[in-house]
C-alpha cells in the first residue's frame, strides 16, 4: 500500500512562444493524465471565443493568461507514464516572469528545456540553462520544438543541437537527450515519429522516465537547523527539518555558529512509533540532556563535521529585485532557519548569462546573474554550496521582498571554523618569576606587536627591516617576523589555500605574543588580508597589539611589482593572489597608517619609530598589571 | 525517509512551523472536509499533540447536518480553541444560493471570514488548498499574500524556493499560508487510512453514491460510488478521471466564477 513511488518534479523552461505549454498539454493527454471532458470543455471554450483550439489552454487555466496568451504563473500539474509520477511545472518564458520561473525550477529534480526550431538558440534558452545550472539541477533534456515548421530537417535538427549543446557545455551542463519532436502534432512524445526516420533517440516520454530522482541527503554531514523551541507541555523541544544526514539519540550536538554542545536526549513525535533515528528529509523534534541556551537559525551538527564559519563569503546569484543590488547596501540574508544583516563588499563580476561575458560594475540590475562578496556583521554557520546545496544557499531580502537568490563559494576565503583555540583541560599555567615590569625595567621598553598589515608590494618588508635596524641601534630587543623566517620553518607545513592562510596568521600571532611576553618588540611583516585574522591576533595579547596598516593602492602595488608576482597572478598562474583574485580587507580602526603612495621610505620609518617609542617607552604603569603573567 | 506520505507529512509539518514561528496572529481554517481534517492532524502532529492557535469554521447554516455534528464532537475531544464565523445579518434577509452561486458563496463564505479576520486581528490564515483541485489553486503560493480587502494578486506573486517563504510584509498585509499545497487528492485518503484519521461519514457511498468534496447542502452533490471505506475510495481514486471539484456547483457558474472567488478572498 505504502510502495507508492513519489512523483518526479521536472520542469519545462524555455524562450516565450518555443512551446513549452503546448507540450505539456500535449504531454499530459498522450499520457492520459487529464480528467474526462477537459480536452473538449477547452475545445468548447476556444469555439466560444472564435479561436482554434491550443493545447497550451490546459495549463493556462486563468482567464488573464488566455487572454494574453503568454503563461503567467508557475502550474503544477502530475502525470504518470508507465514507469512512474511525476508532477510537471510550467515555467513561464517571459523575461519579465524570471521569479515564477525560479519558484517553479527551484524545486525541480530534472528540466526539459524547449527551443523551437525554426528560431534555433534564443536569448532566454540561455538564460534558463544557465539559471537551473545555477539553481543546482543536474539533469537537463532538451526538445527541439516545432520541426514540422522545419519539414522534419534534420540538418536544421543538428545545427540547433550543436548550438545549445556549445552553450550548456561552457556552463558545465551535458543534456541528457536531444529530442527532435512537434508537440502539436504529437511527434516524438510517446512513440518514435515516421516523419523523422533519421532520429534514433528516445522520445520524450522514454527521455523523462530516464531521469534520476533526486536523493535525500543522507549521506552528508549531519545539518540540523533550529526551527523553533516548543516549551507546550514539561518537553523542551528543539524542532527542526534534518536538511542533510542522520541523528540519533545519544549524539553530541554542536550548535553553529554559537558553539554550544549537548546531547540529544530523545527525538519526540506524536501518534508515531518511538523512534531513536532520524534522517534527512525528516521534520523532527528532540530533547537535549542539558538546557543550553539554544535559539531559530542555529544549526546543529555532528561535532567533528560542523559547518564553516565566516562573517564573509562569496556567492554567485541571480537578482530579482526591482532596484538594483548595488555595493556598500545592505539586505536581509536568509540561510536555512537563519537570518543575519549582510552588506555587500563588492560585486566582482556581472555575468552575460547569454554570452558568459563578464563586465565591471559596482551594481547588478534585475533578472541578472552576478558574483558578489557578502560580509555579515558576525560569524554565518555555512557550507559552499558544493559541499552541501541545503546549506549552501540563502536569499536576501530587501524590505519586504525577496529580492535575489543566491549559492555560497569559499574560494579564496579562510573557514574561521577553526578560530577559538582550543585549549587542553589538563594544561595549567606555571608562574614565571621574571615579571614583566623587570624585564621591561631592564630592556628600558615595554614588549609589543607591530602588526604590518598590507598589499604585497605596498611596502612593508622595506620599512619594517629598516625600523628592526635602528631600533636595534638605539637600544631596543626588536625582532622581524615575515615570509623568509617563519615560512620556511615554523609554518613550512602550510600552504597558501585560505584555510592555511588563517592557520599561518594565527601562528604568527601567537609566536608574536611568546616574544611580546619575552619582553621584546616584535614587527610582523604579512599581507594578512583578512580582519578576522587580524582580529585574532589581536585577541591573543589585547594590550600591546599596534595594527598598523602600510597603505597603497593595488593599482600602484601592481606598477611596483617588486617580485613580479602580480605579473603571474594577473596571467593566473597564481591562484588566490589578494588584491587580484582573492580579496583584502583593509583594516577598519588601524593605531596608524603609513601610507606609501604619499611619503617615502624614510618618513614612514620615522612615524612608526616615533610611535613605537612614544608607545613602549612610556614609564611603566597600571597597563602592565593588567596582562597576568600566567602563560600556557 | 521510508515513503512519498512520510515526504509530503515533513514538508506540511516545515509549512506550519513556519507559519506558527513567522507570523504574529494566526489561525486555521477547518472546513469539516477531510483535506482540513488531514491539516488539522498535521498541525497536532507537528506540535506534538497540541494545536496552538484558534481553529475557524464558518457556518453557512447549509452545511449539511452530519458536518456541525462532526465539528462539535472533534472540537471537544481534541481539545480545539474553535471560532466560529456567521453571517447573521445576510441570512436574516434571505441570502440563499437561489440569488446567485457566487453571491451567495461571498455573502455566507467570504464576508462572514473576513470579518472574523478583522475582529480577531489575525496576520495570517492557514488553509487547506491543494494544487491538483483546480487551475486556479495550482497558481498558488505556500506563504500567499493578500491585500487589506483579502484580495489575491495572482499576476504579482512573491518568489518561492528554497523553501524560504516570504514572511517580510508592509503593515496591513494579510497572509494565507497552504501546508497541504503539494498533496493530491489520492495522497490525502492514503494519508487518512495510514493514520487513522476520523471523517465525516458522508464521504462513504450510501445506495451508491456518495461526497468526493464538501459544501454547502444546496450546492454539493454526490458522485456515483460504492466505496464504503478508505480502502474502497483509495480504490476507486486511483482509477476515475473524473475532477474532484465535479460536485462543487459553484466553480461551474460561468468560465471564471471560481477564479472570481479565489481573487476576492474565498478560500
Amino acid at each position: 500500500m505504502n510502495a507508492v513511488l513519489r512523483p518526479l518534479k521536472i520542469v519545462i523552461v524555455g524562450h516565450v512562444d518555443h512551446g513549452k505549454s503546448t507540450l505539456v498539454g500535449r504531454l499530459l493527454h498522450e499520457t492520459g493524465s487529464l480528467p474526462d471532458g477537459k480536452v473538449e470543455n477547452l475545445r468548447a471554450v476556444c469555439d466560444k471565443r472564435g479561436m482554434p483550439f491550443e493545447w497550451a489552454f490546459v495549463m493556462d487555466a486563468l482567464q488573464a493568461e488566455r487572454d494574453q496568451g503568454i503563461t503567467i504563473d508557475t502550474s503544477q500539474i502530475p502525470f504518470k507514464t508507465a514507469l512512474r509520477p511525476y508532477v510537471i511545472i510550467d515555467a513561464p518564458g517571459h523575461k519579465e516572469f524570471l521569479k515564477n520561473m525560479v519558484t517553479g525550477a527551484a524545486s525541480a529534480e530534472a528540466a526539459v528545456l524547449v527551443i523551437d526550431a525554426l528560431e534555433g538558440v534564443q536569448e532566454q534558452s540561455r538564460r534558463h540553462g544557465y539559471l537551473l545550472h545555477l539553481l543546482g539541477l543536474r539533469q537537463l533534456a532538451v526538445v527541439v520544438n516545432k520541426m514540422d515548421a522545419v519539414a522534419f530537417s534534420q540538418e536544421r535538427f543538428d545545427a540547433v543541437s550543436a548550438e545549445i549543446r556549445a552553450y550548456l557545455g561552457e556552463i558545465g551542463v551535458s543534456p541528457t537527450h536531444i529530442i527532435p519532436i512537434a508537440a502539436r502534432h504529437g511527434d516524438n512524445m510517446v512513440s518514435r515519429s515516421e516523419r523523422t526516420p533519421w532520429y534514433q533517440g528516445p522520445t520524450v516520454v522514454q527521455a523523462l522516465d530516464a531521469f534520476q530522482p533526486a536523493a535525500e541527503a543522507t549521506a552528508l554531514p549531519l545539518r540540523f537547523p533550529v526551527q523553533d523551541i516548543y516549551k507546550f507541555d514539561h518537553r523542551r523541544i528543539v524542532a527542526g527539518r534534518i536538511e542533510s544526514g542522520r541523528l540519533k539519540v545519544g549524539d553530541r550536538l554542536l550548535f553553529s555558529p554559537s558553539g554550544k554542545t549537548a546531547r540529544v536526549a530523545s527525538i519526540e513525535s506524536w501518534n508515531a512509533p518511538a523512534q531513536s533515528v532520524a534522517v534527512a528529509g525528516q521534520s523532527v523534534g528532540v530533547t537535549l540532556d542539558e538546557q543550553i541556551f539554544i535559539e531559530r537559525g542555529q544549526i546543529a551538527s555532528l561535532l567533528e563535521q560542523p559547518p564553516m564559519g565566516s562573517d564573509l563569503f562569496r556567492a554567485r546569484l541571480f537578482w530579482l529585485g526591482r532596484t538594483p543590488l548595488t555595493e556598500g547596501r545592505r539586505y536581509k540574508l536568509k540561510l536555512a532557519t537563519a537570518e543575519h544583516i549582510v552588506a555587500v563588499e563588492k560585486v566582482e563580476r556581472v555575468i552575460d548569462v547569454t554570452d558568459l561575458a563578464t563586465a565591471e560594475s559596482r551594481s547588478v540590475e534585475r533578472n541578472a546573474v552576478a558574483e558578489v562578496l557578502l560580509r555579515a556583521a558576525g560569524p554565518v554557520a555555512l557550507d559552499p554550496f558544493t559541499d552541501n546545496p541545503r546549506t549552501g544557499r540563502f536569499v536576501l531580502v530587501d524590505q519586504y521582498d525577496i529580492v535575489g537568490g543566491g549559492v555560497i563559494s569559499m574560494d579564496g576565503l579562510p573557514d574561521s571554523r577553526c578560530a577559538p583555540s582550543v585549549v587542553g583541560q589538563d594544561l595549567t599555567a606555571v608562574q614565571h618569576k621574571v615579571t614583566p615590569q623587570s624585564r621591561a625595567a631592564a630592556n628600558r621598553h615595554r614588549g609589543g606587536v607591530i602588526w604590518l598589515t598590507g598589499l604585497s608590494g605596498a611596502g612593508k618588508s622595506s620599512i619594517s627591516m629598516e625600523v628592526e635596524r635602528r631600533l636595534f641601534h638605539r637600544g631596543f630587543q626588536v625582532f622581524t617576523l615575515d615570509g623568509d623566517n617563519i615560512r620556511q620553518g615554523l609554518n613550512s607545513d602550510l600552504g597558501f589555500g585560505p584555510e592555511d592562510r588563517a592557520e599561518n596568521i594565527r601562528r604568527i600571532g601567537e609566536v608574536a605574543n611568546l616574544f611580546v611576553q619575552a619582553g621584546m618588540v616584535v614587527i610582523t611583516s604579512f599581507i594578512s588580508p583578512y580582519r578576522a585574522d587580524r582580529d585574532r591576533a589581536r585577541a591573543a595579547n589585547p594590550t600591546s597589539f599596534h595594527e598598523v596598516w602600510v597603505k597603497a593602492g593595488v593599482e600602484e602595488c601592481k606598477r611596483r611589482d617588486p617580485k613580479g608576482l602580480y605579473a603571474k597572478a594577473v596571467a593566473g598562474t597564481i591562484p588566490d593572489f589578494t588584491g587580484i583574485s582573492a580579496p583584502y580587507e583593509e583594516p577598519l580602526h588601524p593605531e596608524l597608517v603609513l601610507d606609501t603612495e604619499k611619503l617615502s621610505l624614510e618618513e614612514t620609518v620615522d612615524r612608526l619609530i616615533r610611535y613605537i617609542e612614544r608607545d613602549m617607552q612610556r614609564e611603566p604603569g597600571v597597563d602592565l598589571e593588567s596582562r597576568p603573567d600566567a602563560s600556557i | 525517509m521510508t515513503s512519498d506520505l512520510d515526504a509530503l507529512e515533513a514538508q506540511s509539518i516545515f509549512i506550519l512551523r513556519e507559519a506558527f514561528n513567522r507570523i504574529d496572529k494566526i489561525a486555521m481554517l477547518w472546513s469539516i472536509g477531510k483535506d482540513s481534517n488531514v491539516m488539522l492532524w498535521l498541525a497536532r502532529k507537528a506540535f506534538f499533540g497540541h494545536v496552538p492557535f484558534p481553529v475557524i469554521h464558518v457556518d453557512t447554516s447549509y452545511k449539511i447536518p452530519e458536518m456541525i455534528e462532526f465539528r462539535e464532537r472533534y472540537a471537544r475531544e481534541w481539545n480545539l480553541p474553535l471560532i466560529i464565523g456567521g453571517n447573521k445579518a445576510a441570512l436574516a434577509e434571505g441570502m440563499s444560493p437561489d440569488r446567485g452561486r457566487v453571491t451567495c458563496c461571498s455573502a455566507l463564505k467570504t464576508e462572514p471570514l473576513k470579518e472574523v479576520i478583522r475582529e480577531h486581528g489575525f496576520t495570517g490564515i492557514i488553509a487547506g488548498i491543494r494544487r491538483d483541485e483546480e487551475g486556479t489553486r495550482a497558481k498558488e503560493r505556500v506563504f500567499s499574500p493578500r491585500n487589506a480587502a483579502a484580495e489575491w494578486d495572482f499576476k504579482d506573486q512573491p518568489p518561492e524556493f528554497w523553501d524560504q517563504f516570504k514572511t517580510d510584509f508592509a503593515p496591513g498585509t494579510h497572509l494565507r499560508i497552504h501546508p497541504l499545497l503539494h498533496w493530491g487528492e489520492l495522497d490525502v485518503w492514503r494519508y487518512i487510512e495510514r493514520e487513522n484519521i476520523p471523517m465525516v461519514d458522508l464521504y462513504f457511498a450510501k445506495n451508491g453514491r456518495r461526497y468526493r468534496s464538501l459544501g454547502c447542502a444546496p450546492c454539493t452533490g454526490t458522485v456515483e460510488s460504492n466505496a464504503t471505506t478508505v480502502a474502497e475510495i483509495i480504490e476507486e481514486l486511483r482509477t476515475t478521471k473524473t475532477s474532484e471539484r465535479s460536485g462543487r456547483a459553484q466553480d461551474k457558474e460561468s468560465e471564471d466564477a471560481f477564479e472570481r472567488l479565489r481573487q476576492q478572498g474565498y478560500m
